[in-house]
């Protein structure tokens, strides 16, 4: 099994609010990030898939494909978007770093070619700050 | 040979903005700024570097002290900036485009009077790991 992994990159605008709860409450437990006009990163997101290389291609798989996928399914739909309104898979969920990871393994997962799975998402919020998603075992 | 130094301190903010001229359509706006003028805004990670020069001082042997140099970009800058909506949420930027550009400039201009005349200051500014701009020029 060999584990390939393709980096890309996105720019957001989000804020971290619990709709259930008071402004209060949410700047008690957010801080900061709760600001109601929004913040924003650059996140830098890798995507790990896994298989046995092709024997014609010596690939596990063409990233020329899996860069697409990823362009197609995730960083078109996120990058300059304000991760709280404009994208539909985290609509109704909070926008924490982790629920992204998890939202991006499931716009991925069913879309790679047969033979090769979704190993990991590592979604970078900061240089400092980054969450790992493997789905669910 | 000059006797000056130039010492660096780097900090970093996290903001939400877009670019917008309120003077044009929003068509116009997405045909200069492209998807940096939609308007639920977007967010970068910004990185500051902040360069002074100047002779050590011979008692001290510092060009300036470091712990002031990063309170007052923490006062000055950080606090302005961080985790706020640079279009909304900042008096600098209420009527003037928050590229990286005049970012700079304003941040210049909030750290110029508080640091000493006879020292250059010189600011760089990453609005991604691979766009950044720095002023002023020489």
């Amino acid at each position: 099994m060999v584990y390939l992994t393709r980096l890309e990159h996105f720019n957001a605008a989000h804020k971290l609010v619990n709709p259930t709860w008071s402004p209060e409450q949410n700047e008690a437990v957010f801080g900061k990030c709760a600001n109601e006009n929004w913040h924003g990163h650059n996140y830098d997101l890798y995507v790990t898939v896994k298989g046995q290389p092709d024997p014609d291609t010596g690939f596990v798989m063409d990233v020329k494909k899996l860069s697409q996928l990823i362009r197609e399914q995730v960083v078109e739909r996120l990058d300059h978007r304000n991760l709280n309104l404009d994208v539909d898979f985290m609509q109704g969920k909070l926008c924490s770093t982790e629920n992204l990871a998890i939202g991006i393994w499931q716009q991925l997962a069913p879309l790679l070619p047969p033979g090769v799975t979704l190993h990991s998402i590592k979604l970078y919020e900061t240089p400092r700050i980054y969450v790992e998603y493997f789905g669910e075992k | 040979m000059s006797n000056k130094v130039a010492v660096f301190r780097r900090e970093h903010f996290n903001a939400a903005h877009r670019l917008y001229n309120p003077q044009w359509d929003q068509a116009r706006n997405e045909e200069v700024f492209g998807k940096c003028a939609w308007p639920h805004f977007h967010g970068h990670n910004y990185e500051l570097e902040v360069r002074v020069v100047g002779v050590p001082d011979p008692e001290t042997g510092y060009v300036m002290d470091m712990k002031r140099l990063s309170d007052l970009i923490q006062r000055e800058i950080l606090g302005r900036f961080d985790h706020r909506n640079l279009n909304l949420d900042t008096e600098e930027f209420r009527h003037r485009n928050p590229t990286a550009e005049n970012i700079a400039v304003v941040i210049f201009d909030l750290l110029r009077p508080h640091i000493d005349p006879s020292m250059d200051l010189r600011v760089r500014l990453y609005e991604t790991p691979r766009n950044f701009v720095e002023y002023p020029v020489d």
